[in-house]
């Protein structure tokens, strides 16, 4: 048997509405068959995956901090991606916005007051626009590509916050853990419902910038040149808009996300710089700007997928035994799922076996 | 070998096709289509873009599968399951649009379609020796890349000959031809009837049919609607049959603008370094439009009119700002929308990817080339500029009524249109503004007999109220129908223009392969 | 053993498993499909070589294992961008994460057991010559697989008809298409052969460089190999140049930092990212010239007509 794709003439509005369910589905049946094989039972596990974190009312708070990093930079790089500009480096734009927002606190603890915690946000912002900038002027000036430079400037992003945390920025009175001081009240990001658990602001911002470059995209000529340029370049250059500038400005508003995201994961929630602040987030965006179809209202949703599936992993690690890592395994799957299902959009899918190859000729 | 299968298939025709059928989709591209070849004949197949030649041929040469129908060869019925197979069976084709590879030498090229295996060296050698009996000169180590479109289809045909074929398809061979290769082209077809062997023609230029064919095919709409001896018939009614119907002549009233006023779009001096790995340097290419006035540019594909196209639309800046001049204003740095701005419009050769983006919707694709000249209309909201897609809709309305293009449904993808009404709505988005320019590349290609017409008449008509228009095109046919003055480009220069009074096909052709440039630049240096 | 010898050994040691990675990638992008799913592969290669060498005690059963690990990991890629037609950045983004993921949740029990190490060569006389004994007749087999790879990919590229043809499907699918080839089974192929290197090349990792288990071990050795192949133009000498090097800057600033010149490690750390990025810019300056090495079709999608 073989597979064979029709082009639709028409892209199919069904399916772009429906894929990242049919993603969703088969990602679920994917983990039953995973779990079957690990000897567990797929039902319970699937229900302590993703029913059992919903059950309780601080666990919904952790669903947001972990959504809140998600979304912010998912909507940056649905930006990007829309673009065809392909930065991959969400992670250390996170890692430089949290370090730029932190010098405040950390370099200046006596400097107090309402003023601090916009400042912050703000300086966690141009860091990560400023590392962004690197990938986008080496794109534009010397035709580098995006993809590498921006990943390479990860691992680098990662080595310089474990300098500066074991270094320059660490906690004298901290018994040499490599941490900084923890940060002064006015510079923590508050919770929204302090009562009951330990979801931040940071969620809130999340939703505000998914509304306003959902807004961008869907009625602006701004977000109608993103999609253009992002589709064909060569039509893009003959509507008169800029590729360079472009570049320029996905990686600026991707960076500024991200590196809002890291500042707000730093400030709201954990209060102080480590050596690491996210386990991947800015790699899991992918996945989530994927899932919401590049759309920022879709990524809202998605990025609370795969928060769910992060405290999954670590529910179905202490209901079941089933290391945690299982999690990022979900994550993966669902991706390839989605990028399989976005097929059905502009293809018609035909199976052909020998037998009916055979009849179609005979005919 | 050849002598031992014509004893084989003696007394039967070589190819012998019957109710060839292909679907596409929901698409009848050809549909029950019969078709005998004889030995030593010259076969036409004709019709006109989307009659299904292209995708006969290929179900001939086993690139396509029938979906039902079948191909007898030599008298026996045979199912060509692929290209290697046809190659077998003595079935050779020389494709439209080339079927090379770029980065790979001219001896690679060829041995790629050898099904045994044979060293570079040989093959080199080969080549050259069947370029000299056929009068086909190529140079078996050269980059394909680098190589003009004329030498890319030597190559093509010397590929093909090296396989010691039956049947040869040549699939609009001359449409990559000055009228001079064509005829040296004639000569080696004749030569090669004359050993024995068959050739289907594949063609929608009627005079070289008549004069070179033994037998014509004539589709229309995947059918087969007539067989004839076209040296029996007249280019009209080869015409009729291929359309169906009396072909529209476009009118063309004497141009009514006085002769006095000044140039609406002027090009002084434009030089260019090649941009990209296999791209055409420009060689102080120099000319000026009237109002009322269309140029004619003429070429072989390949030889800078691309370039040339994109150095006036503005997506390429020039070095000096006078070097390109509209409406008396110096426009060479300044971009694409500064130039629309100016009354200029602007429609390329590639519609789907250049002129459109294939996946968005025609109001977003009227939105493409519009927003710079048009925002008071079709944005909103101030410094937000904010779609206005209710405008947006009217206007693609009216276009689509101006410029009759049929589409299925209320606001389709660009790629969801044919070609030819693609084309319309292309060329309508444009004509909507009423451009006091307008530069068009490649007007019709591939566009049906009828859409074409309504388009050549509907640029006459925009020249005729006071507009300057750009045509280039490799239709030769196209240009006499509607230009006033004819210039040709090779190699990245173009020669003056001529008068249409003045023009003949023997000197535009000699024009084309640039033997009547060095007069032309001699009278630019005077003047 | 003198200094410099010991250096020329660990630079070979550190350059392997880039050249075999980054050879498997460029016959990949020669055929006119970008898997940036390397990194995944690697990471595949490297856990699976680490377990069954585990297992069965065997270095040798190991290197099979990820060979054909990642191989089969990198049928998952071919199966969505040849036949799904699916974005090929977006698939190989997908296969790295899913790579990294699935290796870190197979190789959680693996994690400070002992490895197995893959012997070196030891023939009496020749591997004790001076100075390039060592190097020449004292190694491990995966480096004389990486030059022999070098050798072989050269040959048949540039000799054979098959490497003719599956340079023709990366210059123009469309017209291999037409001339009867069949696109996409070269490119599956093509695909496999990058993933057994790419999972060879993992299993240097486990079995030779460091033979034990370490999450993210690849450590982005994966995307250094994608890199390669852009610096070397799509030429395997090149290649074999260019992962010298970079062995090199890696072993340099061990040694830089082992020695205590008081730069901080975590700067030394990141020189062999850094001169990725600044070889990078070096080598696509030139646009002209980067399009004309690049093959045509490479990342573009293909849906042959039937």
């Amino acid at each position: 048997m073989r597979v064979e794709l029709v082009r639709r003439q028409q892209h199919s509005a069904l399916f772009s509405a429906l894929s990242p369910f049919i993603a969703l589905f088969l990602t679920l049946i994917a983990g039953a068959i995973l779990f079957a094989l690990l000897g567990k039972n797929p039902v319970s596990a699937l229900y302590s995956y993703f029913v059992e974190p919903l059950t309780e009312i601080w666990s919904w708070h952790e669903l947001l901090v972990k959504a809140a990093p998600l979304i912010l930079i998912a909507v940056g790089l649905s930006v990007c991606f829309l673009s065809n500009n392909w930065n991959i480096g969400a992670e250390g734009q996170l890692i430089m916005g949290g370090i730029a927002g932190s010098i405040l606190p950390v370099v200046f603890p006596d400097f107090q007051g309402w003023y601090v915690l916009p400042m912050m946000l703000l300086l966690g912002m141009a860091g990560g626009m400023a590392y962004a900038t690197i990938p986008a002027f080496l794109k534009v000036r010397f035709n580098t590509n995006e993809i590498l430079t921006s990943l390479m400037l990860v691992y680098v992003a990662q080595l310089f916050l474990d300098w500066i945390v074991r270094g320059p920025w660490r906690n004298p009175q901290g018994f040499n853990f490599p941490e900084t001081v923890q940060f002064n009240s006015s510079a923590i990001l508050p919770e929204i419902w302090a009562s009951s658990g330990r979801a931040h602001w940071g969620f809130v911002l999340a939703i505000v910038a998914a509304l306003l470059v959902w807004f961008m995209l869907s009625r602006t000529l701004n977000g109608f040149e993103i999609k253009v340029l992002g589709r064909s370049a060569r039509a893009g250059r003959f509507a008169g808009f800029s590729a360079g500038r472009l570049t320029f400005f996905a990686f600026l508003v991707s960076g500024a996300l991200a590196g809002l995201a890291g500042i707000a994961e730093v400030s709201g929630a954990v209060g102080q710089l480590r050596t690491t602040i996210s386990p991947g987030y800015g790699f899991t965006a992918i996945i989530v700007a994927f899932l919401g179809r590049l759309n920022p209202l879709g990524i809202v949703a998605a990025g609370l997928v795969l928060a769910l599936s992060y405290l999954g992993g670590e529910a179905a690690q202490v209901s079941l035994g089933i290391s945690e890592k299982s999690a990022r395994i979900f994550q993966g799957i669902i991706l390839f799922f989605v990028l399989a299902s976005d097929t059905l959009i502009y293809y018609r899918i035909r199976f052909v076996t020998r037998h009916s190859d055979a009849a179609a000729k005979g005919a | 070998m050849t002598s031992i299968s014509d004893e084989n298939g003696a007394g039967h025709p070589l190819l012998e096709a019957t109710g060839l059928t292909k679907i596409f989709g929901s698409l009848k591209a050809c549909d029950g289509i019969d078709l005998t070849i004889g030995t030593g004949e010259i076969h036409a197949l004709l019709g006109e873009n989307g009659a299904g030649k292209s995708t006969l041929v290929k179900m001939l040469f086993g690139a396509l599968q029938p979906t039902s129908g079948e191909i007898g060869w030599k008298g026996k019925a045979v199912a060509v399951a692929n290209p290697a197979m046809a190659r077998s069976l003595g079935i050779g084709m020389v494709f439209q649009h080339f079927s090379l590879f770029d980065a790979l030498t001219a001896a690679e090229n060829i041995a790629l379609s050898l099904d045994e295996k044979t060293d570079l060296n040989t093959i080199a050698a080969k080549a050259r020796d069947i370029g000299r009996t056929y009068g086909l000169p190529v140079d078996p180590d050269a980059l394909v890349g680098d190589l003009s479109v004329g030498e890319r289809q030597r190559i093509e045909i010397i590929r093909c000959l090296l396989q010691n074929p039956d049947l040869i398809i040549l699939d609009e061979p001359t449409s990559v031809l000055t009228p001079q290769e064509a005829d040296l082209l004639f000569v080696t077809l004749e030569r090669l009837k004359s050993e024995g062997k068959s050739i289907l023609y594949i063609s929608h230029r009627l005079e070289e049919v008549r004069r070179l064919c033994d037998r014509a095919t004539v589709l229309r709409h995947g059918k087969v609607v007539g067989q004839c001896d076209p040296r029996q018939e007249t280019a009209g009614s080869l015409a009729r049959m291929m359309v169906g119907s009396d072909i529209h002549v476009i009118e063309r009233r004497p141009n009514a603008a006085p002769a006095t006023q000044s140039a609406l779009i002027e090009v002084n001096g434009l030089s260019q370094k090649p941009r990209g790995p296999f791209s055409v340097s420009l060689h102080d290419i120099r000319l000026a439009v009237n109002p009322g006035e269309i140029l004619g540019i003429a070429g072989v594909a390949g030889n800078g009119q691309g370039e040339l196209f994109e150095a006036i639309s503005g997506e390429v800046l020039q070095e000096r700002p006078d070097i390109v001049r509209i409406r008396g204003r110096d426009t060479g740095r300044s971009g694409i929308s500064a130039r629309r701005r100016l009354g200029a419009a602007f429609v390329p050769e590639e519609r789907l990817g250049h002129g459109a983006v294939p996946n968005m919707s025609l109001t977003d694709n009227l939105l493409l080339s519009r927003y710079a000249t048009d925002g008071k209309v079709f944005l909103g909201g101030g410094l937000l500029r904010l779609l206005q897609q209710s405008s947006l809709a009217l206007a693609a309305k009216r276009i689509v009524a101006q410029m009759d293009v049929r589409k299925s449904a209320e606001n389709p993808d660009a790629s969801a249109l044919s070609g030819g009404n693609l084309q319309k709505f292309l060329i309508g988005r444009e004509l909507d503004r009423n451009p006091a320019v307008l530069v068009v590349n490649q007007p019709t290609w591939g566009v049906d007999a009828g859409a074409a017409a309504h388009i050549r008449q509907a640029l006459v008509d925009l020249a005729r109220s006071g507009s300057a228009v750009i045509v280039i095109s490799q239709d030769l046919d196209e240009l006499f129908e509607i230009s006033d003055r004819i210039a040709a480009m090779v190699h990245g220069r173009l020669s003056q223009s001529v008068p249409i009074e003045a023009m003949n096909m023997e000197r535009v052709g000699l024009m084309m392969g640039g033997a009547d440039t060095a007069s032309a630049h001699a009278s630019t240096g005077a003047a | 053993m003198g200094m410099f010898e010991a250096i020329l050994l660990t630079v070979a040691t550190a350059a392997t498993p880039l050249l075999i990675a980054a050879m498997g990638e460029l016959v990949v992008e020669r055929s006119g499909v970008l898997n940036l799913g390397v990194e995944g592969m690697m990471i595949m290669g490297a856990v699976a070589g680490f377990g069954v060498a585990q297992l069965t005690g065997s270095a040798w059963l190991g290197m099979f294992a990820a060979i054909l690990a990642g191989a089969a990991f990198s049928l998952l890629f071919g199966f969505l961008t040849l036949t799904l037609v699916t974005n090929q950045v977006a698939t190989g983004l997908a296969l790295t994460l899913l790579g990294l993921g699935a290796s870190a949740m197979i190789g959680e029990s693996f994690v400070g057991l002992p490895g197995v190490r893959m012997q070196s060569l030891n023939i009496p006389v020749l591997t004790d010559l001076p100075v390039v004994g060592k190097f020449l007749f004292g190694q491990d087999p995966i480096f004389y697989m990486s030059i022999l790879l070098t050798i072989g990919v050269t040959w048949f590229l540039f000799r054979t008809r098959a490497g003719l043809t599956l340079r023709a499907v990366g210059d123009n699918h469309t017209s291999a298409h037409a001339l009867g080839v069949r696109v996409i089974r070269v490119r599956y192929l093509a695909v496999m052969f990058g993933g057994a290197c790419a999972g060879l090349a993992g299993a240097q990792l486990s079995l030779v460089y460091v033979p034990q288990w370490v999450e993210n071990m690849t450590s982005g050795r994966g995307w250094i190999a994608l890199a390669l192949v852009v610096f070397a133009s799509w030429r395997p000498w090149r290649i074999l140049a260019g992962a010298y090097l970079f062995g090199a800057v890696t072993i340099g600033q061990l040694h830089a930092q082992a020695l205590g010149i008081g730069i901080p490690s975590q700067f030394m750390s990141s020189l062999p990212y850094l001169a990725t990025i600044i070889v990078l810019v070096l080598i696509s300056r030139n646009k002209r010239l980067t399009l004309m090495n690049t093959p045509t079709s490479l990342g573009k999608p293909f849906v042959p007509d039937r």
